[in-house]
């Protein structure tokens, strides 16, 4: 790429510092002039510091394909994403807003499912989606909440314009490395905390846990709560045993849960314990071998039917998937209109379904352009970003897509917003997104701020840990 | 408590304390090498005793011909292939933390992270032929570990595991050292009693760190009854037989829940009998004979304590209804 195609490419994208004129936005302006006036090698140094601090911690996440027990630390940035109050407040009406649509829309899909009658999404659309849980139908929930953990990817890619990629509903990871990455900047940054006001996200496990309480079985005073992970390989193992100890509560895999008489306990060294509410970070599929895989050894027999029975509460609850499928995606901003009756504050991407014939004609013809998604993918992975594919990669995708059109979605190339980012050849700008946490229980509650997450590669628009992407502390200023 | 976190903490307790040992066996034998000793075999005899004491001998052989310092050192010190070296305790340890990380404080999981990042990135630059400097640096990362948990944990059963962890693992590679001294080092020594007895037996003392202390109970010299007594029967010595049940028996009265009753039995019985004992039955009876007989004890307690304890139990009695039982009786 020439020096001119250079800059006129990163001049047409939103970043979050400079504005086109090259101004520093106002509630930069500290960081500017205090961490930017740091020369190139003390922030280096920061860098490194913060590495060595991450390394000590043993924060790391697990990589799949690779050697069992293969441990890796995300690439942390050292320039934080900020926020101004005034935009902060406006994603957090629109994620709360948003948020409380799906979890209305997936109480009504298991029980009176007025908006299939209402013929704002189609039947099948909902029903004959295979993580649509038939077992879920006529069960009430506590406070009708499904998904008590949302974490919802949005991108910015003007001023006031931010679209919603995905809302992941089932069991969204990365919130430890929010509450992580502020700790370090704190540690590395005393003087700028000094300075600013920046929005403490440290109390989230605190929201977490009323959150969990709130959703225990309703004539339980004093609830027993655990999470529950797959194990130590899985690849978010380091963030399920640290909320575990930040809430207090017992760590526990399957086999150290059993059922009897339709109620879930635990085994301890006191004897069994019974357990009210499991947030459990083990997906639908493996939570209970005599309903669903019965090849998996991860789950607990009989969970399901003590959990049905309203013995146990499930966060988040089974059957949300149904709600996060990116072709179910689409529908959000409908239902948003059609329970609240408000105007969606947040922007849904255009997407394209390649189930529809000319939806399938016309992604096919610009490929080179687009985005497309597997349905029910996740974590970057089977993904063809047509900008930056080869024609072979494009080539070879188009026949996985021609094989099954109605696993995949399609979507434009956003022009994601960039960030200053410390790289080896200095400051740049790279790619990033944001993922905050969002928490339901008699109310919805978000720590202000999230986890940004920032694509390292020149020009990548790929910001998953699991394609190398690295993150970001976020920061939001109260006035 | 989870039975299975109980389980790692426990594990994690012992492994970090055996690879303590191990140093203080390797660190011994060290030093004892540096005596003069002319026998014919005796580098091969030396070396085999820590061998023996690890129980990694027919490891050892199956991977080595001859019996020679450098090799043992390493084999025992960093062999990841050696069950029994102190690099597969310190990688266990660090395992067993990492499963229950969440049950043990930031400080605790940090040391012992450390303690395995430093381990790696030395592994090159140990020198086996003037290894006490390991020695030393695996000794104070097991103090370090002991008293961050000591000086952060909340004391609750998380404790109370990782404390019979130690103490049983530590009763049994005292009784393990000296046992391999007594029976493998000494018909090596041409005059019991000579000055080569005397650096033999101060070796030991010093590997358990228990020399100052012979000198201030004693104020004599060392003889290999009295080095028995205080190793076995003195209360107030921290890496003796009986500080170690004192610690086990003390353990199993405050941790929670009527399922540990038989382990309470053993261990009080096995309490009272090091309480009572005098050194001159024991001679009596064989060193051997006892510490043999002590071992077995040891393991049979360990082992009731995993099945009260750790392991899943079938039975099925609520802890509701277990804290009500407990109480009327």
């Amino acid at each position: 790429m020439d020096q001119t195609a250079k800059t006129t490419s990163v001049s047409l994208i939103f970043d979050e510092m400079y504005t086109t004129a090259g101004e520093v936005r106002h509630h930069y302006q500290d960081i500017a002039t205090q961490l930017f006036a740091l020369p190139l090698e003390a922030l280096a140094q920061k860098q490194r510091e913060a590495e060595m601090l991450f390394r000590r911690l043993g924060i790391t996440f697990a990589v799949y394909g690779e050697a069992a027990g293969a441990e890796r630390l995300i690439p942390f940035d050292i320039v934080p994403r900020v926020f101004g109050s005034q935009e902060w407040a406006r994603l957090e009406r629109g994620l709360k807003q948003r948020v409380q649509a799906l979890n209305t829309f997936l109480h009504d899909i298991y029980h009176e499912q007025n908006i299939i009658k209402a013929g704002i999404i189609p039947a099948e659309q909902v029903l004959n989606n295979n993580l649509y849980r038939p077992e879920m139908c006529g069960v009430d929930l506590p406070n009708q909440v499904y998904a008590h953990i949302a974490g919802i990817d949005l991108v910015r890619v003007a001023e006031n314009d931010f679209y919603v990629l995905e809302d992941n509903l089932r069991t969204p990871s990365g919130v430890s490395y929010m509450l992580e990455n502020r700790k370090t900047m704190m540690r590395l940054f005393p003087d700028l905390f000094a300075t600013l006001s920046v929005a403490p996200v440290d109390h989230y496990p605190q929201l977490l846990l009323d959150t969990l309480r709130e959703s225990a079985p309703a004539y339980i005073r004093d609830p027993v709560i655990v999470v529950m992970t797959p194990g130590a390989y899985n690849s978010a193992y380091f963030e399920h045993a640290f909320l575990a100890s930040q809430m207090g509560v017992e760590l526990v895999e399957g086999k150290d849960l059993f059922v009897h008489d339709y109620k879930v306990y635990m085994h301890t060294t006191e004897g069994p314990q019974q357990v009210h509410v499991i947030y459990r970070r083990v997906d639908d599929d493996f939570l209970d071998p005599t309903v669903f895989r019965p090849d998996s050894s991860l789950g607990v027999p009989g969970l399901v039917e003590a959990y049905c029975r309203g013995n146990v509460a499930l966060a988040n609850a089974i059957g949300t998937g149904v709600a996060d499928d990116k072709s179910t995606y689409m529908y959000v901003p409908a239902m948003i209109e059609f329970y609240l009756g408000e105007k969606p504050i947040l922007s849904n991407v255009p997407t394209w379904q390649l189930q529809k014939p000319e939806d399938l004609r016309y992604v096919l013809a610009h490929l080179p352009e687009l985005v497309v998604k597997e349905v029910q993918g996740s974590g970057g992975y089977g993904m063809l970003v047509g900008p930056t594919s080869t024609p072979q990669e494009i080539a070879a995708y188009r026949e996985r897509i021609l094989a099954s059109p109605a696993n995949f979605i399609a979507q434009p190339t956003l022009a994601l917003s960039t960030c200053p980012t410390l790289v080896e050849a200095g400051v740049a700008p790279r790619h990033v997104d944001l993922r905050p946490f969002v928490l339901s229980g008699k109310e919805i509650r978000l720590a202000p701020g999230g986890l940004t997450r920032v694509a390292l590669a020149e020009g990548s628009l790929i910001v998953n840990s699991s394609q190398g992407g690295g993150t970001k502390d976020t920061w939001v200023l109260e006035d | 408590m989870l039975s299975r976190t109980a389980d790692h903490l426990f594990w994690m307790a012992r492994y970090i304390e055996r690879a303590e040992n191990t140093a203080r066996v390797l660190d011994v034998t060290h030093n004892t090498s540096l005596l003069p000793d002319d026998t014919e075999g005796a580098e091969t005899h030396l070396w085999y005793a820590p061998l023996n004491i690890s129980g990694c001998a027919e490891a050892y052989l199956t991977k080595h011909q001859l019996v020679e310092s450098r090799a043992v050192n390493r084999f025992i010190a960093l062999d990841p292939d050696n069950p029994a070296s102190i690099y597969t305790s310190l990688m266990l340890a660090r395992e067993n933390a990492r499963a229950v990380r969440g049950a043990i404080t930031s400080e605790m999981w940090e040391s012992i992270n450390a303690t395995w990042l430093e381990l790696n990135r030395m592994m090159p630059t140990i020198d086996h032929a003037n290894p006490s400097g390991f020695f030393d640096w695996v000794k104070e990362r097991s103090h370090l570990f002991r008293g961050v948990t000591l000086g952060t944990i909340l004391k609750d059963d998380a404790l109370n595991f990782i404390r019979l962890g130690t103490f049983l693992e530590r009763a049994d590679n005292t009784a393990r050292i000296l046992d391999v001294k007594y029976h493998i080092l000494l018909p090596s020594v041409k005059e019991v009693g000579g000055a080569a007895d005397y650096y033999q037996w101060g070796a030991l003392l010093r590997s358990v760190s228990a020399f100052e202390a012979y000198r201030k109970v004693y104020r004599d010299v060392i003889t290999p009854q009295r080095v028995a007594e205080l190793l076995i029967l003195r209360a107030d010595m921290p890496r003796s037989l009986h500080a170690c049940l004192n610690e086990v028996d003390t353990t199993l009265e405050i941790i929670n829940g009527i399922s540990g009753r038989e382990s309470r039995r053993r261990a009080g019985e096995l309490h009272a009998a090091l309480h009572f004992a005098r050194i001159e039955d024991i001679f009596n009876q064989g060193l051997h004979e006892y510490l043999t007989d002590f071992l077995e004890k040891t393991d049979l307690l360990g082992q009731e304590i995993r099945s009260s304890y750790l392991a899943h139990r079938l039975e099925f009695i609520p802890v509701a209804t277990q804290k009500m039982l407990a109480q009327v009786q």
